[in-house]
């Protein structure tokens, strides 16, 4: 084959090129290399020290106005394993007021790459964690003397309401999970745990910012790199307010204690959660500090379980103030109207199977009913429902339309509450039942008991808390949410979208009369609040875990209501014995903003009572 | 056929094979250094990234060894259907790849990820040489042109697709393989003037002297003196020379004498001195009946029409970070957060290595992870910074060397084929050189592509070894060839 010599010629030109471009690098790296010092200068040693510079963490308020999270200084001793030298541990360990042991541990922990993913002896490792301002004062005067340690500001958490340990949440040092979810954390960050702290934990956490310190070959601090102009400021995190009225929430803890169970009391026009009592609580500010480890560590252990939420984790049967609900969806369906009447004779009896009632008039029919929280009339409504086979093909059929106007009120799944681990609770469909009884093998009959919120219906506080809003607003809600407002943001509109149910207003308004009937001369009569309307529901829950659940639900005032409530007091017995003074003295606090006289033997009774003891769960 | 088998290990060009050895185990330890933060992990650790490493470098010792023992025509043969077959998994990668740092260019297949584009420069280089050895294929001929770079520009527009600007713009250092081939000379210098044109005006197009930009002022000088020498070349007479430096001269002398008046744009004086030149260009084209004279006319109004479009190509044609990272490589702009910042660590890193180097492992700026991509695309500052700059000298001379020993080797290809293959080759090589190293020392924008053989990486790795050894193998059966 014939070879053009002209164009073979042009490799000169190629090569050429290359080496022109080798010498400019070389050229460029001489002067980087060989005759600028300024870069080996700032390399020298190590040359930077960059330290994180945390921002603070947003505030949070109560729906008042009234702070309740805020934050104070703490400081954090770091080391860097690599530039400790000539360490006196006897006089450190002295002035950290720590012994030779626990100084050997602490450098074992640190090093160990499982709990310490991001271990290096280059970089600042965490060594004590949240000193107090005088022990870092003690510290501060002798540090010139530890080479390789320095001490890094933090903020850690303060309480002026030291409310609502679950609610409010608090504030940890990651975990290796924590790291590896969200690349914004390095080792020693914190971030929240539980509660508004979890749920806005990136409102709340704002940017962190870094200040590049220039440090000389001995690792004395010189200045700043560049006079800060490589350095990021820290961005403060929101402020929070909440919907929560600090004040009843410290009341209805007040209330609460030595109980086990929930309030949630919601503002029904908003979805506004007031107060959201969980009992058992703790104090938050048990866990800051450098106790935080070993109180928490109590906290998991109690077998009164405090870590958990009840307001929006515990699902309880929902006993009597279920039957509004029930109600309102015969009513809808035409199954009954105002008029129909059933009789009741201590109870519901069919065949074998007796329904237990107690004393009131009878026939019945459905205001009177829910007034005297009659048994027998609610479960003759259910099964005329069921049974009616001109209107619903199967039973099947109409147990899920049954089922379908119970979601529609919030039932059976989450609400969407804006806050960590909220439970659905639990409203059975008809696979549910076929699975358990076999295809078309069930009646109205065979689950009576879901008729009076028993059975297999289980719902969480929040939720019942969130039926006495619907009722109270005629019939829709608004997701209950502990966020009222976010600094330079808006909430998810989520929470200002209205659900309407599945059942029309005027049959919320008969259920609202006989709640009203309740508190004037049924089962509610020691819920009154002179002036104010209650309308009320109580509800006594058996259940497998002992003595029946005391309950109630209500609002008040019966017209334009400003606050709807669930309480619920585990194993305390009949709904009127407690649960419902507890209901009616949050709002009345709530309302009124103060307890009258007259009710001030019911707020001592409440406050002292213990149903602790019947728990059945001994504390060691 | 059996004798050939062992003949082709003995037939392999040794300088390359050693060039080859030398960097990938160079690369390894470099890797390992730039790593190394642990205390404890070994080079050998599987957990390390030098480990891993490691694995890539005997898989490319597998794929060397396939390699060899391929039938060195088979490379021809299958070049067109490697193209489209890799055609097709480039517009894939597209769709299916998930956005990671922005780009669509990993496929991920469990714990495995492969970057398709470093294997599709080698379809790309089979595919020309095979197109551009076709029997009676002359380069200069228009459609024949327009044919290869369709070739070349069909995979470059994909990896854009993919957000690789700079895994794509690889494909634009074809053209000196195409010089080689035949491709007009003007092309390259054209190329060169607006790649020096564009800099210019960038670099000093916030510089103001007086009321006059001092971008355009630069950048028109070029231009005039770049006419002049067009003319000077055109009409080789006694006299032109001076008569086009006394245009541009009295003009210089016509604009100072204003400035005693008032304040002047000189940009306006090299516009009457281009004009003016034209003009006795023109006449010259007469005077003398040779229009390509004129040539030089066009050629500046160009320049001209490309230098006022600079601006609006980098603000409406390039997206904000590539004009930031454009922006911080001339020196225009700080951006101590993003780019500005790598790039200033990267220098403070070499920089801090000074002439012989802090010694091996013992660099303390990019362990301390100052450095970003320390092991992938920065990898040179650890090099800068252990080794100093006669680590860093050895490197450039041995990549040199690398390519210089591949353009020999090109050139004594018996045919087209291996030839047009063993450019692509070089100057593949030559641009992740001079991209890579380049952004390292600040010298050119920041633009994501590695340092072959070293940067870390199996893909990247696997791109280069096939890439140099189908050469090697055609190489190494090159006499056959004339035996037929």
């Amino acid at each position: 084959m014939r070879k053009d010599y002209t164009l073979e010629k042009r490799k000169y030109v190629i090569i050429a090129i290359i080496f022109t471009i080798a010498l400019i690098y070389i050229i460029r790296l001489f002067s980087l290399q060989v005759i600028n010092v300024d870069y080996r200068r700032y390399a020298e040693g190590n040359a930077f020290l960059k330290k994180t510079r945390y921002p603070s963490r947003g505030l949070i308020y109560d729906r008042n106005g009234k702070l309740i999270v805020y934050n104070q200084p703490a400081y954090d001793v770091m080391m860097i394993p690599r530039e400790v030298k000539n360490l006196d541990t006897t006089d450190f360990c002295n002035t950290l007021g720590i012994t030779k042991d626990e100084f050997q541990q602490r450098i074992k922990a640190m090093k160990d790459r499982r709990l310490n993913p991001g271990y290096s002896t280059y970089t600042p490792q965490t060594f004590i964690s949240q000193l107090s301002a005088q022990e870092y004062g003690r510290l501060q005067e002798k540090l010139y003397r530890y080479e390789g340690f320095y001490v890094q500001n933090r903020i850690i958490r303060q309480y002026a309401y030291d409310v609502g340990g679950n609610l409010l949440g608090n504030i940890r040092e990651v975990s290796p999970t924590d790291i590896a979810a969200d690349e914004y954390y390095t080792s020693g960050d914190y971030t929240g745990d539980l509660g508004i702290e979890k749920s806005y934990e990136k409102m709340l956490r704002g940017e962190k910012g870094v200040e590049i310190l220039l440090r000389d070959a001995h690792g004395r601090i010189k200045g700043r790199y560049e006079n800060g102009a490589y350095d990021i400021s820290p961005i403060s995190g929101r402020n929070l307010t909440l919907t929560i009225d600090a004040e009843l929430q410290a009341y209805g803890e007040y209330l609460m204690q030595n109980k086990i169970g929930a309030i949630v009391a919601i503002e029904p026009e908003t979805g506004e959660i007031l107060a959201m009592v969980s009992s058992p609580t703790y104090k938050p500010s048990s866990l800051i500090g450098r106790e935080r480890g070993k109180n928490y560590a109590a906290l998991v252990r109690d077998p009164y379980k405090p870590l958990y939420d009840r307001s929006l984790m515990a699902a309880y049967p929902p006993g009597s103030t279920f039957k509004p609900t029930q109600g309102m969806i015969l009513m809808q369906e035409g199954i009954i109207t105002l008029n129909t009447l059933y009789p009741c004779h201590h109870g519901f009896i069919s065949g074998g199977l007796r329904v237990g009632c107690h004393e009131h008039a009878s026939p019945i029919s459905l205001q009177p009913a829910l007034q005297t929280s009659c048994n027998a009339f609610f479960c003759y409504g259910f099964k005329s429902m069921m049974d009616n086979r001109s209107k619903y093909k199967t039973t099947a059929d109409a147990f899920t339309l049954w089922k379908d106007y119970l979601v529609s009120m919030g039932y059976g799944y989450k609400l969407g509450i804006d806050l960590p681990g909220e439970k659905r609770g639990f409203i059975p469909n008809s696979e549910y039942y076929d699975k358990y009884y076999g295809r078309g093998r069930w009646r109205g009959l065979t689950i009576i008991s879901v008729a009076i919120g028993q059975g297999e219906v289980l719902a969480t506080p929040l939720q019942i808390a969130n039926l006495a809003a619907t009722i109270a607003n005629r019939g829709y809600y608004r997701i209950p949410h502990v966020v009222k407002a976010i600094q330079d943001t808006i909430i998810d509109p989520k929470y200002h979208e209205q659900h309407r149910t599945k059942v029309d207003t005027q049959n919320y308004q008969y259920v609202a009369e006989a709640m009203r009937m309740a508190v004037t001369g049924g089962t509610c009569r020691i819920g009154e609040i002179p002036g104010w309307d209650v309308c009320g529901k109580t509800g006594t829950a058996q259940n497998p875990h002992g003595r029946d659940h005391s309950a109630f639900m209500g609002f008040a005032p019966k017209d334009k209501p400003k606050i709807a409530i669930a309480v619920y007091v585990e194993n305390a017995g009949f709904g009127a014995t407690y649960a419902v003074p507890i209901g009616s003295l949050m709002m009345e606090k709530y309302l009124t903003g103060s307890i009258s006289p007259q009710r001030k033997y019911l707020e001592e009774r409440m406050a002292t009572a213990n149903t602790i003891i019947y728990s059945g769960v001994k504390k060691h | 056929m059996e004798s050939r088998n062992i003949n082709i290990w003995s037939q392999i060009d040794k300088v390359v094979l050693l060039l080859y050895a030398v960097l990938v185990i160079w690369g390894w330890f470099s890797i390992y250094a730039a790593s190394y933060n642990y205390d404890d992990i070994s080079i050998f650790s599987l957990d390390g990234r030098a480990g891993k490493q490691l694995l890539w470098i005997g898989c490319a010792g597998v794929i060397i060894f396939a390699i060899m023992m391929t039938e060195s025509r088979m490379f021809e043969a299958w070049a067109y259907p490697l193209y489209v077959l890799m055609m097709f998994i480039l517009a894939l990668t597209i769709l299916i790849a998930p956005n990671i740092k922005g780009s669509h260019s990993w496929i991920v297949i469990g714990p495995f990820s492969i970057q398709p584009a470093e294997f599709a420069k080698f379809a790309v280089s089979l595919a020309l040489a095979r197109f551009m050895s076709s029997y009676n294929f002359v380069l200069t001929r228009n459609w024949n042109l327009l044919k290869t770079v369709m070739l070349i520009l069909l995979p470059l527009g994909l990896i854009i697709l993919q957000k690789e600007t700079g895994t794509a713009l690889v494909y634009v250092s074809l053209v000196l393989m195409l010089y080689r081939e035949g491709m007009s000379g003007f092309i390259l210098l054209a190329g060169v003037a607006s790649i020096t044109y564009f800099v210019l005006a960038m670099k000093y197009s916030t510089v103001i002297w007086g009321i006059t930009p001092a971008g355009e002022f630069i950048v028109l000088t070029l231009i005039l003196i770049v006419m002049i020498a067009m003319i000077y070349r055109l009409y080789d007479r006694r006299g032109t020379l001076k008569i086009l430096l006394s245009i541009t001269a009295v003009s210089a002398i016509i604009f100072a004498t204003i400035t005693i008046f008032r304040q002047i744009n000189w940009v306006y004086m090299l516009f009457t001195a281009i004009a003016a030149n034209s003009i006795y260009a023109m006449i010259l084209s007469i005077k003398s009946n040779n229009p390509r004279i004129l040539h030089s006319i066009s050629v500046a109004a160009v320049s001209i029409i490309f230098l006022f479009s600079v601006n609006y190509i980098f603000t409406e044609m390039l997206e904000p970070h590539q004009q930031m990272r454009i922006r911080v490589a001339f020196g225009m702009e700080d951006d101590p957060r993003g780019a500005g910042y790598n790039v200033n660590q990267s220098k403070i890193a070499i920089g801090s290595g000074g002439f012989f180097g802090k010694g091996y492992l013992s660099g303390t700026q990019t362990k301390l992870k100052y450095v970003p991509e320390q092991d992938t695309d920065f990898i040179f500052c650890t090099i800068g910074e252990e080794m100093g700059f006669v680590g860093s000298v050895l490197l450039i001379t041995l990549f040199v060397a690398l390519i210089i020993r591949i353009i020999t080797i090109a050139e004594r290809q018996p045919g087209t084929f291996g030839r047009v293959y063993g450019y692509c080759v070089a100057s593949i090589l030559m641009f992740h050189l001079t991209i890579n190293v380049g952004m390292v020392i600040g010298l050119c924008p920041v633009i994501g592509i590695p340092l072959p053989f070293f940067s870390y990486g199996g893909s990247s790795l696997w791109g280069f070894t096939i890439l140099l050894f189908t050469l090697l193998r055609l190489d190494a059966s090159r006499m056959e060839r004339y035996r037929w």
